[in-house]
């Protein structure tokens, strides 16, 4: 028979250890809500977590926790950006595009790394560490222009600065966000999306309140250096 | 500019426990007055609480301009369903970047006006519907609640009141359309995001069918110290019809881009002023008052008022409050090409002025922006932005074409130059934040 590249329906299930985990998952979620479907984008993500990807057994899984048809659950996959089709890197490198970033320099950036890394958009490196992506914008316009690595922001971006932050990446070296905690895969970041927070209890206190953008009117108001670099409010006391 | 501006202007309230010991954190919020404006408005009857919210004047601030109170009052009393509040934190306006710094800093304000408004409007589940692609956010949103429910403010019987409130954040997964309020509760019911015709509205037929009502983060996280302060201070800041203090976000090709909070009806020669001005050796060209979806402004209007009047009269809307700058060195039709670039791709596709226009809008931008159009194609532009404009299911559309209009207003030759050029004539590359600190370095 001649392979069309279809999906073989239907889809595996997960083996049953980790549909035994998962359930328990998914039942926690769809507990936080009146009504069950409302559960459907932390599922998404959670399965999301699970293999890097929304795969037709995840859909499948979804659809069964929650009484939907894998039709209905892939519809609202294939409508929200966030969830991936196929399987991707450890880290998605998304460099916003949009008019502001885009001519602050974030085209240069895109286009630097797509020469650096060899690959278009929504390409992932041949060793699976890095997918860039083209974002629109990313609510830090203030910061322009912005790269996000698994959705932590990388402020002031310059492309010598974007390089270097995706050579340290597949280099496997631990890379921190300039707010936000150090950098976890993109299955750990999927999982705190659904709505896990984060195992790591230190991380919400790391990456301190903003930085100077976000302190600049406030300096100005109380008299202080209004381009102060905004570190005395990085963790606990420092 | 012969006067300097005084920096008393600004007016820091939801910004000033920013640069705190971990403001994030309840025992840095308690520092700050935080959950004061809890007690006191559990102290009063609901029905007053909405009634100091509608006397402060308090209006929305994620883009509309609505009444906040109002909105509270439109929930029906008395009906037996469930009610809900759902807080809108899906900020994703280009140019937009006032409420993901404010969760990020100081999460519990926003819980703080969460429990105030649930108490009024009668609900016992409130969400926050947040943007997916803001982690950190998300972390801290996740701990502060934590922190909420373990200090009694949250769960059952809030501080004693005998009233019950569940708390659920909910992160999203990536579609502009879903700051849509009805596209909002589509998604948060597990549904592609689109929006749905209204009436009803979602006072009356919201989340699950029953009475909801969707605010604004920066609206709700207003509300505290409305509560906490009262009516006249807040009324102290802004003018009769705009009052109270905002966020405005500078970005763009400005020396200090940031927040600044100030009271409503500032101009930007103000904040441009405090702010250090334009890069070095440049001049503004033009601007947004709130948003790549309210129309532009140029150097003509850095005196416009920015409150919901004064910037409605100029011709635009006041939006989001997101003021992004370009200088001499950017190409309007490069910029009105990439805004149409997002609306296309944000587009939900369920009417066919957006999602046919946002399209055919692309076509012909992309021809004139490489010199390759026609004088015809500008009317063309004109013609299927009509279209869009007031014809479509839902905002997004007339979002769409106010970059249009507005360029096509202001910078009619800029089009023609490309034509003329056969291609864009300026150099991207002068745009760029290094082409600005190369200047600087030979200046």
């Amino acid at each position: 028979m001649t392979d069309l590249g279809m999906p073989r329906l239907p889809a595996p299930g997960y083996p049953a250890d980790v549909r035994a985990r998962l359930e328990t998952d998914a039942r926690e979620l769809i507990g936080r809500y009146p009504q069950s479907r409302s559960a459907l984008l932390p599922l998404l993500h959670l399965v999301q977590a699970e293999e890097g990807y929304v795969s037709p057994s995840g859909i499948e899984f979804c659809a069964e926790m929650l009484g939907l048809t894998t039709a209905d659950v892939t519809g609202v996959a294939t409508f929200y950006t966030m969830y991936r089709r196929q399987n991707g890197g450890d880290f998605h490198v998304g460099v916003c595009t949009n008019t502001l970033c885009a001519v602050m320099g974030g085209d240069e950036i895109f286009a630097t790394l797509k020469d650096h890394l060899g690959v278009g958009n929504k390409g992932t490196t041949p060793d699976g560490s890095v997918t860039l992506e083209h974002i629109e914008c990313n609510a830090a316009c203030d910061y322009a222009p912005v790269v996000m690595v698994n959705w932590e922001f990388f402020d002031n971006a310059t492309p010598a600065s974007a390089k270097d932050l995706v050579d340290e990446l597949r280099a496997g070296k631990q890379v921190s966000p300039t707010r936000g905690a150090p950098l976890c895969t993109f299955k750990e970041t999927s999982r705190i999306l659904a709505g896990f927070p984060d195992p790591r209890a230190e991380a919400v206190d790391q990456g301190g309140a903003g930085g100077t953008p976000s302190l600049v009117g406030l300096r100005i108001a109380k008299g202080q250096d209004p381009d102060a670099p905004a570190t005395t409010q990085t963790g606990k006391g420092a | 500019m012969t006067e300097a501006t005084d920096p008393a202007i600004l007016t820091p309230v939801l910004s000033a426990p920013w640069d705190d010991m971990q403001p994030w954190r309840l025992d840095t919020y308690l520092k700050h007055d935080g959950y004061q404006g809890l007690k006191k408005a559990l102290a009063k009857h609901q029905d007053e609480v909405i009634q100091t919210v509608k006397d402060a004047g308090l209006r929305g601030r994620g883009g509309a301009g609505f009444p906040t109170g109002m909105k509270w009052g439109f929930i029906p009393q008395g009906d037996g369903k469930p009610h809900y509040l759902v807080v809108n934190a899906d900020e994703s306006e280009p140019g937009t970047c006032k409420d993901i710094p404010l969760m990020y800093a100081n999460p519990h304000v926003l819980i703080e006006g969460v429990i105030i408004a649930a108490y009024a409007i009668r609900s016992n589940h409130a969400f926050i519907y947040l943007r997916g692609e803001v982690v950190p956010v998300l972390r801290r949103l996740q701990e502060a609640v934590k922190e909420a429910y373990a200090a009694g403010y949250l769960g059952e019987n809030v501080l004693g009141s005998g009233f019950d409130l569940e708390l659920t954040v909910h992160a999203g997964a990536g579609a502009y359309i879903c700051g849509e309020e009805t596209a909002l509760l589509d998604s948060l019911e597990g549904r592609r995001g689109q929006p749905r015709l209204r009436p009803p509205f979602p006072a009356v037929e919201g989340l699950y069918a029953s009475p909801t009502c969707v605010n604004n983060v920066e609206s709700i996280a207003s509300v505290p110290a409305i509560m906490h302060k009262g009516v006249e201070w807040f009324r102290s800041f802004g003018s009769e019809k705009s009052p109270g203090f905002t966020l405005y976000s500078l970005s763009g090709h400005v020396k200090r881009p940031g927040q600044y909070e100030a009271p409503l009806g500032v101009t930007l020669r103000q904040l441009l002023d405090l702010a250090g001005g334009v890069r070095e050796g440049h001049r503004i060209k033009f601007w947004t008052p709130g948003g790549s979806s309210t129309p532009m402004f140029t150097d003509e209007h850095l005196d416009v008022p920015l409150d919901y009047e004064g910037v409605g009269a100029a011709g635009s809307m006041l939006g989001t409050k997101a003021l992004q700058i370009f200088d001499e060195t950017v190409c309007v039709v490069r910029a009105v090409l990439r805004w149409t670039e997002f609306y296309a791709h944000e587009s939900c596709g369920k009417c066919t002025p957006c999602r046919e226009g946002t399209y055919w809008l692309v076509q012909i931008l992309e021809r004139l922006e490489k010199g390759e159009g026609t004088e015809a194609d500008l009317e063309t532009l004109l013609d299927v932005a009509d279209n869009i404009n007031g014809k479509s299911f839902c905002a997004l559309g007339d979002g769409a074409a106010s970059p249009i209009f507005s360029s096509l207003k202001y910078f009619r030759d800029e089009y023609v130059e490309h034509l003329a050029h056969r291609g864009c004539p300026f150099d991207p590359a002068a745009s760029t934040v290094w082409a600005s600190n190369l200047t600087g370095a030979q200046a």
